[in-house]
C-alpha cells in the first residue's frame, strides 16, 4: 500500500512537472488558442494540450458531457445540461446550463433578473451591462462571480451516490429488521462483513471497547461514502466519470467534519496533552504546545491533501496514458496506453477501497486519541 | 491553482450530502444492521455457554447413572449375600430341628417297643406257666391214676422231706 502511494506521488510529482513544461511551451501559442478547446487545436493541426484536457477532465464542469464533439462529425455531442444555482445581490437565480449553450469562453451571456452571466473556464461570472468579461494580464477575468451553488457535475454524482447508498443501506436495514438476528439475506450479506470489518478492525482497536458505539456510524458513513464515490470516479461513463473525491473541496468537507467531531468529543486529557504536555520538563512543554497545536490542523489536512491526491493522481495517469495516443499522433501507442491504463485501472481500483480505508481508520484513530483517559 | 481552490458549491452539497446520508443511514441502516449482528453473536455466545452448560449436565448425569448403577450392584451383591446366608442358616436349623424330632421319635418308638417286648415276655410267661400246670396236671393225673404210683409218689416225696 505504501509502494503504491509513493510510486503515485512519484508520478504525480512528474506529471506536475511535465505540465509545468507544457505550459512553458504552450505559451507561444498564444491566449486565443488556449482558450479554445484543446481537441479543435488538434483538430487545426497544433500540438495537442495534454495538460488542458487533463485538468478539463478532472475539474467540476457545469454540465455532463457524455460523448461526441460538436465538430460536425457524426456522431454529435451529447451533453446533459445540469442546473445552475446562483446566489446573486438579487437572490437567487437558476438556469439550466444548456442555456450557456455549452460554451466556456464567456462569449455567451444568459440574463436573468436584470443581471447578465457568462461562463468562462468552468466558472460563472457576472458580466458588465454590455455583457462582456474584463481579463487581467494573466487571462483572468476580474469579474464579480456570483455564489455558485449549481447542481455541477460532481454534485449531481454525489447526489447519485446518495440515492444509491440510501436505496442499498435502505434494504439492508429492512431485511435486518425483518429477519432479526438470523443470518443475513440479499445485498445484507454482502453489506455485513464489510460494516464488521469497520467495527472489529477499525473502531474497536482504535478507539476501544467502550466507546466506539457512539462513533461507528459516523465511520461507516464515510467509509461507505468516501468508498462509493471513488468507484463512481473509476467508472468512465455517464451518469459517473466525475473526480468527486479527487476535488479538493469534497475531501476538505470530510476533513472539517472529522476536525470538528475530534475537537468537539475530545476530553481534558487531550487538551492536557496539547498545551501542557504532562511527563515532560517545564521548557519542553512550552516547545512542544505550538507543535501540538499545529498537530491539530495537520491530522485532517493530511487526511484532505491524501485523498484529494491519491484519486487525482490517479485519473491523471490514465488521462496521461490515453493523451500518449494524441501527444504521439500514432494509433500505435494505443495498445500500450490501454495496456497501461488497464493495469493502473486494477490499482485504481484497489486504490477506492484502500483510500476509503485508510480515511476511516485515520478518523477512528484521531477520535481515539481525543478521547483516550489518562493513564 | 483552480485544482486545490475549494469551490463553496460543492462544499454545500457535500456538507448537505453527508448530514443527510449520516443522519438517514444511521437511522436506517447502522443501527438495524449493529443491532442485529450484536443480538446474532450473543445468540451465538449464549447457545454455546448453553451447549457447554448441557454437555456438563450430561457428564454429571452420566456419572450419576454410573454411581447409581454401582449401587445397585452393590445392593444387590449384599442381598445375595444376605440372602445365601439365611437360606444356610435356616438349613441348619431345620437340619437341627429334624434331629431333635427324629431323636424324640426315636426314643418313643424304643419305649413301644420296650413295652410291647415286656408285656410279650410276660404274656409268654404266663402263657408258659399255663402250658406247665397244664402239663403238670396231665402228668399227675396220669401218675395218681393207679394206688401203687400214689404211694410210690408219696414216698419219693417224702423221701426228700428230711425230718429234722
Amino acid at each position: 500500500m505504501r509502494i503504491i502511494v509513493f510510486t503515485k506521488s512519484i508520478v504525480f510529482s512528474l506529471l506536475i512537472f511535465f505540465s509545468l513544461s507544457q505550459k512553458v511551451i504552450g505559451q507561444d501559442h498564444g491566449e486565443a488558442e488556449r482558450t479554445k478547446d484543446s481537441h479543435q487545436v488538434q483538430e487545426n493541426g497544433e500540438a495537442f494540450d495534454i495538460t488542458s484536457m487533463i485538468m478539463h477532465h478532472i475539474s467540476d464542469s457545469h454540465s455532463f458531457h457524455v460523448y461526441g464533439e460538436n465538430d460536425g462529425h457524426f456522431p454529435n455531442a451529447l451533453t446533459v445540461p445540469l442546473p445552475i444555482i446562483l446566489w446573486t445581490d438579487n437572490g437567487l437565480v437558476t438556469f439550466m446550463s444548456s442555456e450557456f449553450h455549452h460554451n466556456d469562453d464567456g462569449s455567451v451571456v444568459v440574463e436573468k433578473k436584470g443581471m447578465k452571466f457568462a461562463k468562462f473556464h468552468n466558472k460563472i461570472y457576472q458580466t458588465n451591462n454590455e455583457g462582456a468579461l474584463s481579463l487581467d494580464e494573466h487571462n483572468h477575468p476580474t469579474n464579480s462571480k456570483p455564489l455558485d451553488f449549481s447542481i455541477t457535475k460532481n454534485v449531481f454524482v454525489m447526489l447519485l451516490a446518495l440515492l444509491i447508498l440510501l436505496v442499498l443501506f435502505g434494504i439492508a436495514g429492512k431485511s435486518y429488521k425483518k429477519n432479526g438476528k438470523d443470518a443475513p439475506t440479499g445485498v445484507a450479506k454482502f453489506i455485513e462483513p464489510l460494516v464488521i470489518f469497520i467495527r472489529d478492525e477499525i473502531a474497536i482497536p482504535n478507539i476501544g471497547e467502550k466507546h466506539y458505539r457512539k462513533y461507528i456510524p459516523l465511520l461507516l458513513t464515510i467509509f461507505f461514502f468516501v468508498w462509493i464515490i471513488n468507484i463512481f470516479g473509476l467508472i468512465p461513463f455517464f451518469p459517473f466519470a466525475a473526480n468527486v473525491s479527487g476535488n479538493i473541496a469534497f475531501t476538505m468537507t470530510l476533513a472539517v467534519i472529522v476536525f470538528l467531531v475530534v475537537n468537539i468529543v475530545a476530553n481534558k486529557n487531550y487538551w492536557k496533552h496539547i498545551f501542557w504536555m504532562p511527563g515532560v520538563p517545564v521548557p519542553m512543554k512550552l516547545f512542544l504546545a505550538p507543535i501540538e497545536v499545529i498537530g491539530m490542523f495537520v491530522k485532517p489536512v493530511s487526511l484532505m491533501i491524501r485523498l484529494f491526491a491519491n484519486i487525482t493522481a490517479g485519473h491523471i495517469i490514465v488521462l496521461s496514458l490515453i493523451g500518449l495516443i494524441f501527444v504521439l499522433k500514432s494509433v500505435w501507442v494505443a495498445p500500450v496506453s490501454v495496456a497501461f491504463t488497464l493495469f493502473i485501472s486494477l490499482i485504481e481500483i484497489l486504490v477506492t477501497a484502500i483510500q476509503a480505508y485508510i480515511f476511516t481508520m485515520l478518523t477512528s484513530l484521531y477520535i481515539g486519541a481525543a478521547i483516550e483517559e489518562e493513564h | 491553482m483552480e485544482l486545490i481552490t475549494p469551490a463553496i458549491g460543492l462544499i454545500f452539497w457535500t456538507t448537505l450530502t453527508f448530514a443527510i446520508l449520516f443522519f438517514l443511514l444511521k437511522k436506517m441502516a447502522w443501527k438495524p444492521i449493529l443491532g442485529a449482528v450484536e443480538d446474532r453473536e450473543k445468540s451465538i455466545i449464549d447457545a454455546l455457554a448453553s451447549a457447554e452448560n448441557a454437555r456438563k449436565e450430561m457428564q454429571n448425569l452420566t456419572a450419576d447413572n454410573e454411581r447409581i448403577l454401582k449401587e445397585a450392584r452393590n445392593d444387590r451383591e449384599e442381598l445375595l449375600k444376605e440372602a445365601r446366608s439365611m437360606r444356610e442358616q435356616m438349613i441348619e436349623e431345620a437340619k437341627g430341628e429334624a434331629q431333635v424330632e427324629a431323636d424324640k421319635l426315636i426314643a418313643k418308638a424304643k419305649d413301644g417297643i420296650e413295652n410291647e417286648k415286656l408285656a410279650a415276655i410276660a404274656d409268654l410267661k404266663s402263657q408258659v406257666a399255663d402250658l406247665s400246670i397244664g402239663i403238670a396236671e396231665k402228668l399227675v393225673k396220669e401218675e395218681l391214676a393207679s394206688k401203687d404210683n400214689q404211694v410210690k409218689l408219696i414216698e419219693t416225696m417224702l423221701k426228700d422231706v428230711n425230718l429234722s
